[in-house]
């Protein structure tokens, strides 16, 4: 079979019917040892769950080098115990017929399209290729592709081996579809890019809001925050497009069109100065910018509010009146509002209205993007991203890279400048600027935005290799791919939603010729006769390493070893190792919460809270720009994507997994009633959505919990039944991020299933 | 050994997101791995994302024993009500038809009737049933009626509700608004009402807004 390919023009992918017959998706269940009754397991291992940035504590269960099962950890202190279906299913994962087993090697003689490679054999053409290229089109013209599903551990290591070992400026990772909005926002505002608070803070706050936050669906655990905060007594406030399972009972719902956050944020802010409920002491000693911020929300009336946003106008004002008069809150926000090409205005714009109450650094006062990928946080922190190095230092600084390449062992002059975002990486493969690409715990054919794109782009490689433990669909267009590790075949540590590190244990080893990622990475260093400084032992070598790479920086985990994670149930960065004269070292548990007033930091040096020189956060002026691609007569609809709880980013994982598949089987095209009526449109029928990339043909769920001008698209499947083959690739100036919450699409009723209904499962 | 008497299960679907964690973690308990005893359903997707799990509310006469011909389905003698048992079951469908929460299920494969037991090897040594262990939100809770009044001082549990003419007291707590009416629920009475929500969700989306 030949490499699959789409001709332009033509969105709609092939089906790759061999490839999926050889390595699924297939659904697995539990059978033999796992529904055995009365199999008393080996050993119980304490980790984390492997899929969202909440990382609950959980145990695995292991009898004969397989997860047979999960116990709750019930001491764990984030989840107690608790655990959505994800985590309960995660372990069928494990012992997968899908599994890797080998590398393989393209083959278009196979009947699947790969042939199965010795181990070394494959390393050593890997190698080969990255000498091959880089040598005849200059070093950057191989790219690395990263993920923040990894632990800290191999986040650091990818960064480390292609910057040091590759010296390629072009390495980024898919956190650029997840974190960076916020990320961005929160080193603007802040200094510092990690949750505010412990989540803790959430129970005793007067006012909860959630923006663009499906809680209940893409960060279950953290329900029970808030529904715990209102039995005291706080209002729930919820932004969204879609009545969520969250916004359901809330107290008072914002039904906010797709693309018009700051709108909000500057009209609730608006009403805030207008009635003085502003806390002027902290605006005056701890923030700096808030006259032009203030001058530049005047014209958001609530009126004007009212009319972009399609929120009411007294239901605007109710917001401001229950925020403005809050003596604690907590505000959170997710992709709901960072998946924009303005997604770090929007950040912005709602740290102004915390920043305008003063209500942040103290106890139940708080504020958090919730983290999606289970790294999330640790893998924006330690030199992965295009523009970084270890301990969140930049790239670009001189002092940060002499500082580093001192700690690596090498000259700062032959550290790489600053790269490209994952979707440049993607446009120069297309150009053909980049020749080579290896990516690791990415699936960018299913979640990048015109992913008809992106499979043109990887089809134009002269080399690429893939990581994994399942053929993804993005393996599936890779020369080699080679054998990694699932989290639980390995250890090391991830930072959760809270800025909590916390520790991945080993509960089994990696099947066949499967190895742990740093291991796979170190090897192919090592032939290509440049393994100085991939030598690693171990993840706890690497961390080690890690904390003197981040000793003095922002993101500092010197102070941070695997003993004092265990005793602590996880520490919270910053934790550093030595601090000046007078300023105390952090308690067992690292610093729980930011911003305490009188609190010490290496930017501020005690001149203030926030990690600025002069210690003040600041206030960012954030004109209102609308969607980069708003409807019109011809595509008259607003599509959104998102997730649904079952299923998880690009599904490699969870649509392998039988009892998650059942729960939501296929994607369906949420829309409502009076839309459905329209266009004719009735529950269960086949639809397509159609935007100016590509189109998908799904079945419709008539609902009336969405906007009438919105369809929502759940985004977690491949091939044609992908919602990214519609969004588009617009990304934000500052982050890079994609536009995946807004673009243009026209609906329309057919009558024949789609061609994939007769001969593909469900999760295929 | 008996399950604790301070320990005590409580349903408040108010709390439920529809998740199914509670679905998934059936399955996992070793007496009945693969099949789930808990029903989860919206209550109408159409119009609200309300769900409502139903667990075996584990009555004090419990209708299904009393109208099993083959004295099949026991109840120990701390109250909880357990699957029929193997060797009696004639799989007549009788307690299916019965129970007034539509609780037990035919396992066709096996010839048996099954129904949630309380995990009884969890809780009869002091843990938690599966299902409330990791429900996240918490819908479906296990604990002492004193952590339940401290965490949630707005409801109060009730067990006593009335189906037509028959009142069915139960092991399993439902919670309810602690200001609202101290009757009983009328099970009956609600399946002529609106769908919860319903009626308040419709509005939401006005014209007006979009």
């Amino acid at each position: 079979m030949s490499r699959p390919t789409s001709t332009p023009g033509v969105p709609v992918p092939e089906l790759d019917l061999e490839t999926i017959r050889e390595f699924g998706p297939f659904r697995a269940y539990a059978t033999d040892l796992r529904v055995d009754t009365g199999v008393e397991p080996d050993k119980y291992v304490k980790t984390h769950c492997c899929f969202c940035g909440q990382q609950c504590g959980l145990q695995l269960k292991v009898k004969d080098n397989t997860v047979i099962g999960v116990e709750p950890w019930y001491e764990f202190p984030f989840n107690r115990g608790m655990l959505c279906p994800k985590g309960v299913k995660r372990y069928l994962q494990q012992a997968h017929p899908d599994r890797l087993l080998h590398a393989y090697e393209r083959a278009p003689d196979a009947t699947a399209g790969f042939r199965p490679l010795g181990y070394d054999e494959a390393v050593r053409k890997v190698a080969a290729a990255i000498e091959r290229i880089q040598r005849d089109h200059g070093q950057d013209a191989f790219a690395v592709l990263s993920g923040a599903s990894l632990t800290t551990e191999k986040t650091y290591l990818m960064g480390k081996f292609a910057h040091m070992c590759l010296r390629t400026a072009n390495i980024d990772y898919n956190g650029r579809l997840c974190m960076v909005s916020a990320g961005a926002g929160n080193k603007k505002a802040f200094g510092i890019d990690r949750a505010a608070n412990p989540w803790s803070d959430i129970l005793g706050a007067e006012v909860v809001l959630v923006a663009g936050a499906n809680v209940a669906e893409c960060a279950p655990i953290t329900t029970n925050y808030i529904w715990q905060a209102r039995e005291h007594g706080a209002k729930v406030i919820v932004a969204d497009p879609r009545i969520t399972p969250i916004a359901r009972t809330c107290d008072l719902f914002l039904p906010v069109k797709p693309g018009r956050d700051t709108a909000l944020f500057s009209g609730i802010l608006h009403l805030m100065i207008e009635n003085d409920w502003l806390d002027r002491d902290f605006i005056e000693r701890c923030t700096v910018g808030f006259e032009p911020v203030a001058e530049s929300v005047r014209q958001w009336t609530p009126r004007r509010t009212a009319e972009v946003t399609g929120i009411a106008e007294k239901t605007i004002r109710q917001a401001a009146e229950w925020w403005g008069q809050a003596k604690t809150s907590f505000l959170m926000h997710a992709r709901g509002i960072e998946h924009h090409s303005h997604g770090v205005q929007n950040v912005l714009s709602a740290i102004n209205i915390v920043l305008a109450s003063g209500r942040i650094g103290r106890e139940s006062c708080g504020y958090a993007t919730i983290t999606g990928q289970a790294n999330g946080q640790g893998g924006r922190e330690h030199g992965q991203k295009c523009d970084q190095l270890p301990g969140g230092r930049d790239l670009g600084n001189p002092e940060h890279r002499a500082f580093v390449a001192n700690v690596w062992g090498m000259d700062p002059d032959e550290l790489p400048q600053p790269g490209v975002d994952a979707y440049e990486i993607m446009r120069k493969a297309h150009s053909g600027e980049i020749k080579g690409l290896l990516s690791i715990c990415f699936n960018p054919v299913v979640s990048l935005p015109d992913n008809n794109f992106v499979r043109e782009a990887l089809s134009k490689l002269d080399f690429f290799v893939a990581i994994d433990f399942f053929m993804s669909e993005t393996a599936r267009y890779a020369d080699i791919v080679l054998p990694g590790s699932l989290q639980e075949e390995d250890e090391g540590t991830v930072t959760q939603v809270e800025g909590r590190i916390v520790r991945i244990n080993k509960a089994v080893e990696p099947p066949g010729d499967a190895r742990p990622d740093w291991q796979i990475i170190q090897d192919i260093a090592r032939t290509l006769g440049r393994s100085e400084g991939l030598t690693f032992a171990g993840p706890e070598q690497i961390f080690e390493e890690l904390r003197a790479a981040s000793r003095g920086g922002v993101n500092d985990y010197s102070g941070v070893t695997y003993e004092r994670v265990e005793d602590n149930f996880g520490v919270f960065w910053p934790c550093p190792d030595e601090t000046p004269e007078g300023v105390p070292l952090p308690g067992p548990q690292g610093t729980l919460r930011l911003f305490e007033p009188g609190s010490w930091n290496p930017i501020a040096k005690g001149t203030g809270a926030f990690y600025f020189p002069d210690g003040k956060a600041r206030f960012n002026v954030t004109p209102y720009h609308g969607p980069a691609e708003d409807v019109d007569n011809e595509y008259p609809i607003i599509l959104t994507t998102g997730r649904v709880v079952s299923q998880f980013l690009s599904g490699n994982q969870t649509r392998r997994i039988g009892p998650l598949v059942d729960h939501y089987p296929e994607p369906k095209c949420e829309l409502h009633p009076r839309l459905a009526s329209r266009l004719g449109i009735r529950e269960g029928d086949w639809v397509t959505v159609e935007s100016r990339r590509g189109c998908c043909t799904v079945r419709a769920a008539v609902v009336s919990t969405i906007r009438p001008d919105t369809v929502f698209l759940p985004y977690h499947w491949g091939g044609r039944k992908s919602a990214n083959q519609l969004t588009i690739a617009a990304q934000d100036p500052i982050s890079k991020i994609p536009e995946y919450k807004v673009c243009a699409v026209r609906v329309r009723k057919v009558d024949e299933p789609p061609e994939y209904a007769a001969v593909l499962e469900p999760q295929q | 050994m008996p399950v604790p008497e301070k320990l005590e299960f409580f349903v408040d679907p108010g709390r439920c997101i529809g998740c199914q964690s509670c679905i998934q973690a059936c399955t996992e308990c070793d007496t009945h791995k693969g099949q789930s005893m808990i029903q989860l359903d919206f209550i109408d997707r159409a119009g609200s994302t309300q769900t409502v799990p139903v667990v075996c509310m584990h009555c004090d006469s419990p209708t299904c024993a009393e109208v099993c011909p083959a004295d099949a389905i026991k109840r120990t003698e701390d109250g909880v009500v357990q699957t029929a048992r193997k060797p009696r079951c004639i799989a007549c469908n009788n307690c299916v038809l019965a129970c007034p929460f539509g609780v037990p299920k035919m396992s066709t494969k096996m010839n048996l009737m099954m129904k949630c037991d309380m995990c009884y090897d969890r809780t009869s040594v002091g843990l938690k049933p599966m299902c409330a262990s990791v429900c996240p939100s918490q819908a479906l809770a296990f604990g002492t009626r004193e952590e339940m009044a401290r965490l949630r001082p707005n409801a109060k549990p009730i067990n006593t509700f009335q189906f037509g003419a028959q009142t069915i007291r139960t092991k399993v707590n439902v919670m309810v608004p602690k200001d609202g009416p101290d009757e009983h629920v009328d099970v009956t009475a609600a399946m002529y009402e609106p769908a919860i929500g319903h009626d308040i969700l419709d509005d939401v989306f006005g014209e007006e807004q979009s």
